[in-house]
């Protein structure tokens, strides 16, 4: 079906002869055949946001329609590639047009030359349903790539099925229905605006580990949870989300950087193949996909380049991964959504957002979950999302922040004031809050030790008391308060700059294991026992001031990963002698 | 249609006017518009069927719905870019007004330009010498990075800029480089103030200088900086210069987009700004930085004055979240009657991490600026203590830090506005400075720079 252009201004595209076209149809428009999308249909005429710039683009100029919805590719070569918002990879587009992006490339987001060595896990005559696995491709030396029936495939049996080195679109097996014979491909393609089917969600109860203290000890996130880290510029979300693609001990990670700096992508791209995964020890880039629409790129395709990423991240859910999936910054993705609708004229709501903001991000994060994944064999999957908000001004209280939170279940509050004090991460401790506490305990207790809540939750307590302790001294300076008083700072001084502290370059303490982070936090925790103990006794408060052991303490994150237990135990014992010397 | 002269103007409103019953007109691109024997530029911001909206770079004053008529090009905006360009001086849309001939152009290129492919960039790494401890020392500028200035109106960022512009080396290496300088909206006292400090250095030679003052048009302001990095572009990639963009101010700038956007009767986002203008700053900014297997580089130092020194204001703020740091002058210090005012505390370089210590600048680098940073910012907060519970309840220690405090600014943040420091001389400073503290308080500091460099 083809079309005539009517209208253009900036990414928005109005053309007429439209009739029959369906909402969210794809459509080539102009000479060029710049992708676009339909968004309004009003008569015979539908309005299109297009993914790339539309200067030059004329009034009269035909607009095709696919009849097809945007769709991504889903096959074996996913990983270690890097997209654009509309699953374009960047290199082949680099290939094509040079240093510059250049409008109207086509390039296949899946290479359809390369072949993949294919060994089948099910044989002829078996029966499968939509979502079994019929075979694994080596993706990666570290991941698997397990081919499955499409869920939209009944009951059914094989009817043949071949071992061997294939490319995408070449037939791997046949399968026979009761209404049809349907040929597999290792390539099959999903709508993005479409969640992909499931069984039905299952609880979040292990944590995401992520390597960093304050996430994990503090404000643990849950594997098929959601999580938002908002801040002002400055106050480290990218380091922050950056860390997390990299330490998370997910299976697969997305990576969308969407409407940010151009650098900032770069150095993932640099970085990430060079950096060893430290469960497998493979370089990160092999269990990684990368969406990159900068700031700079065409505003629509930044719109579209969150789903494109979770889509992505269901697919590799159903074959029963955990994924990670981080989007930097849903704030500029939120924007997208307010600039298209202002070119539409629709009434907007707050802060000229569009009235549909809440339930779009609702919609969004809904798609993160835990999930029993289709198949006849019981299998879980599961999608964590962490979602970057870049508040205007730093105050959370504009629309975008406000809408997220009351979707997410933990909140990561990054704070200027303690960027300003070069205390990252700048995880603002009384702000922040995780809604998996209970939910995680239990993995805790058993992979970690029996009280990880309550020593999680004292440590809370003390920052608190700290914070209010603060108060007064800002009225009558340190030296008024009891010794007690001063005990307790002292002891929420360590907790604030050993634990919650975590240097992002340091090569040791950029990832700090489970068991030492808890164990870290128990001789911490023990340490200001003994010296309240002491302050009780009548031990002299300046002379616990001058305890060597302090130093030591502050050490013990950057004690090498193997080392630390035999460390630990002797910085506790070395501790405990000391102070127990100055009692008597 | 290209080529026909339409008289069918049927509105005019603001810098906008719309002319009807036209053929095909492609969006964006640029149309002549004539009227009395004047002639004006403009560009279409919504092509619609036999009806563009257009809008003019010179303001609408004079034209009318009778006799003023309108040519469309069928090109988006363009100019044509050389190395003659080098050394003259041109107006916001690039047409010169030295009064000498327009340079031959070596290529024409659209203004818009295309955004660069992540995955062709290249990480910026090598640090630039600005001379300026509180930049080299505290927050360094690498090449292909986009450091902006945050300042207030009446603030000395012109002189700082100039300073930058005068010093700004990189180290041991003799390759050519550039100043692009474009102004929008500014006075012409202080696009004077540029030009002599340029011509008086010899700067003027390898500069090109894209000036838009506060008379004239304020919708050229919005192509003058596009033109300027298009420029930039040809100068760097193509011609294998380092090439430094000065961009001043872009609150004009801004300002200038709202107006269109007000003209346009579009639905306004935070303060009146258009919805779209992250993006549309990131379109200039994005076009900094660097591109593998090319050897020139642009390094972009955007200006902007803070309305009522306010960062959290939409210009700043959009700016901060896209610019790769920011260096924030102070009023404070400024009325201490220190220069350069950069308040080192709010200021941040991206980009310093990479572009610093052994083999770039020197190896203690990073642990000096970042004890240097934690002494300065302990001296900062005791100045708030002291003036609630007076100096007298400070400790020993503290009383150091507060001295520190003030030190650091008489020595380390002021220098003379031909002090040209090498990263040398900067990092021996802070070191002095830290001399003042006994050892045991370097904390961040491994101890075998404190043997190598401490002198306390």
């Amino acid at each position: 079906m083809k079309g005539k252009i009517v209208n253009v201004a900036g990414p928005v595209v109005k053309a007429k002869e439209m009739k029959g076209a369906k909402m969210y149809d794809l459509v080539k428009v102009g000479e060029e055949g710049l992708v676009g999308e339909i968004i309004e249909l009003k008569g015979d005429r539908a309005t299109i946001q297009v993914y790339e710039d539309t200067t030059g683009l004329k009034p009269g100029e035909d607009v095709i329609n696919t009849g097809m919805p945007l769709a991504v590719e889903l096959a074996p070569g996913l990983l270690t590639s890097i997209y654009d918002g509309i699953q374009r990879p960047l290199p082949k587009i680099m290939d094509k047009t040079g240093e510059y992006i250049q409008r109207g490339v086509e390039v296949d987001a899946i290479d359809r030359k390369k072949k993949w060595e294919f060994i089948p896990v099910v044989r002829e005559k078996e029966h499968v349903r939509g979502g079994d696995v019929i075979g694994v491709v080596k993706e990666t030396p570290i991941i698997e790539h397990r081919i499955m029936v499409p869920p939209d495939v009944g009951e059914g049996v094989i009817e043949s099925i071949e071992e061997g080195k294939f490319t995408v679109e070449d037939v791997v097996a046949v399968v026979k229905t009761d209404s049809e014979k349907r040929e597999l491909k290792m390539l099959q393609k999903w709508p993005v605006r479409i969640q992909r089917p499931f069984k039905e969600k299952q609880p979040p109860e292990i944590p995401l580990i992520t390597g960093q203290r304050v996430f994990d000890t503090f404000f643990p996130m849950a594997k098929g949870g959601t999580g938002a880290i908002p801040g002002g510029f400055g106050t480290g979300k990218t380091v922050s989300q950056h860390q997390l693609a990299r330490w998370s001990d997910a299976d697969i990670v997305v990576y969308i950087g969407c409407g940010e700096r151009g650098n900032e992508m770069t150095e993932v791209l640099r970085d990430f193949p060079e950096l060893k995964d430290p469960k497998t020890g493979h370089p990160l880039m092999e269990r990684t996909i990368l969406i990159a629409n900068t700031s700079n790129m065409p505003v629509a395709a930044r719109e579209a380049s969150i789903y494109t990423g979770i889509t992505l991240a269901e697919y590799y859910r159903d074959m029963g991964y955990d994924v990670a999936l981080m989007a930097d910054s849903t704030s500029r993705w939120a924007e997208a959504l307010r600039e298209i609708s202002g070119r539409l004229e629709e009434m907007p709501g707050e802060e000229g957002y569009p009235a549909y903001l809440a339930s779009r991000l609702a919609e969004f994060y809904e798609r993160a979950g835990r999930v029993k994944v289709l198949g006849s064999k019981d299998k879980n999957g599961s999608i964590s999302v962490v979602g970057a908000v870049s508040p205007p001004g730093g105050d959370f209280s504009e629309p975008v922040t406000q809408n997220t939170l009351r979707i997410v279940k933990v909140f990561w509050a990054l704070d200027s004031d303690l960027a300003d004090r070069r205390h990252f991460p700048a995880i603002n401790w009384l702000r922040s809050y995780s809604l998996y506490l209970d939910r995680v305990k239990d993995w805790w207790e058993k992979n970690a030790g029996k009280e990880w809540l309550s020593l999680r939750n004292e440590a809370m307590a003390l920052l608190q008391k700290e914070d209010e302790l603060q108060e007064i001294i800002r009225l009558v300076g340190p030296d008024a308060l009891p010794p007690l008083d001063r005990v307790i700072l002292e002891g929420a001084r360590i907790i604030r700059e050993d634990f919650l502290q975590q240097n992002a370059y340091h090569e040791i303490d950029t990832y700090c294991p489970h068991q030492k982070q808890y164990e870290m936090l128990r001789i911490m925790l023990k340490f200001y026992h003994l010296m309240k103990e002491a302050v009780e006794r009548g031990t002299d408060f300046e002379k616990l001031r001058g305890l060597k052991n302090k130093e030591e303490i502050a050490r013990m994150s950057k004690i090498p990963n193997e080392e630390w237990e035999d460390k630990f135990k002797q910085i506790e014992k070395e501790m405990e002698d000391e102070i127990r010397r100055l009692m008597k | 249609m290209k080529g026909i002269k339409y008289s069918t103007i049927t509105e005019i409103a603001g810098p906008l006017i719309v002319v009807e019953g036209v053929g095909e007109v492609g969006y964006g691109e640029i149309v002549k518009i004539e009227s009395y024997g004047s002639q004006k530029m403009g560009q279409v911001l919504e092509a619609g069927e036999g009806k563009a909206v257009i809008q003019v770079f010179e303001g609408t004053r004079g034209l009318d719905t009778k006799e003023t008529s309108v040519i469309f090009t069928g090109k988006p905006m363009e100019i044509g870019v050389s190395t003659e360009m080098l050394g003259r001086i041109f107006d916001g849309k690039g047409v010169p007004i030295d009064g000498a001939p327009s340079p031959i152009p070596e290529d024409i290129r659209n203004v818009n330009g295309f955004p660069m492919n992540p995955s062709a960039r290249e990480y910026p790494r090598d640090p630039i010498q600005t001379g300026i401890s509180t930049i080299d020392g505290m927050n360094t500028l690498v090449r292909g990075q986009k450091l902006p200035i945050f300042s207030g109106a009446g603030l000395p960022h012109n002189e700082l800029a100039a300073q930058i512009a005068r010093q700004a080396k990189v180290t041991g290496q003799e390759e050519e480089f550039a100043v692009i300088f474009c102004a929008m909206g500014i006075t012409a006292e202080e696009a004077d103030f540029f030009m002599k400090d340029f011509e008086e250095t010899g700067a003027i030679e390898r500069s090109v200088l894209f000036l838009n003052l506060a008379n004239s048009p304020v919708i050229e302001r919005l192509i003058a900086p596009k033109v300027a990095l298009t420029t930039a572009e040809y100068l760097a990639f193509d011609k294998g210069m380092h090439v430094l963009v000065i961009l001043t101010d872009m609150t004009n700038y801004a300002e200038a987009l709202r107006e269109i956007s007000a003209a346009r009767e579009e639905v306004p986002g935070r303060r009146g700004y258009p919805g779209y203008m992250y993006t549309d700053l990131a379109q200039i900014y994005e076009r900094a930085g660097r591109i593998q297997g090319k050897n020139g580089t642009i390094t972009q130092i955007p200006i902007l004055t803070m309305p009522d020194d306010d960062i959290t204001h939409p210009i700043p703020d959009l700016t901060g979240y896209i610019t790769e740091g920011q260096i924030v002058l102070s009023r404070e210090l400024h009325n201490k009657g220190i220069y350069p005012p950069v308040a080192v505390l709010p200021s941040l370089s991206r980009l310093m991490a990479e572009g610093i210590g052994e083999g770039r600048t020197r190896e203690d680098h990073h642990q000096l600026s970042n004890q240097l940073y934690s002494a300065y910012a302990e001296g900062c907060d005791l100045r708030d203590l002291v003036a609630v519970v007076g100096e007298e309840a400070l400790t020993e220690r503290d009383r150091k830090y507060l001295d520190f405090a003030d030190e650091f600014e008489q020595k380390f943040v002021r220098q003379g506005r031909d002090e040209d420091r090498t990263f040398e001389e900067t990092l021996n400073l802070g070191w002095e400075l830290l001399s003042m503290h006994p050892r045991s308080e370097l904390k961040k500091i491994d101890d075998k720079y404190i043997e190598k460099y401490y002198r306390g």
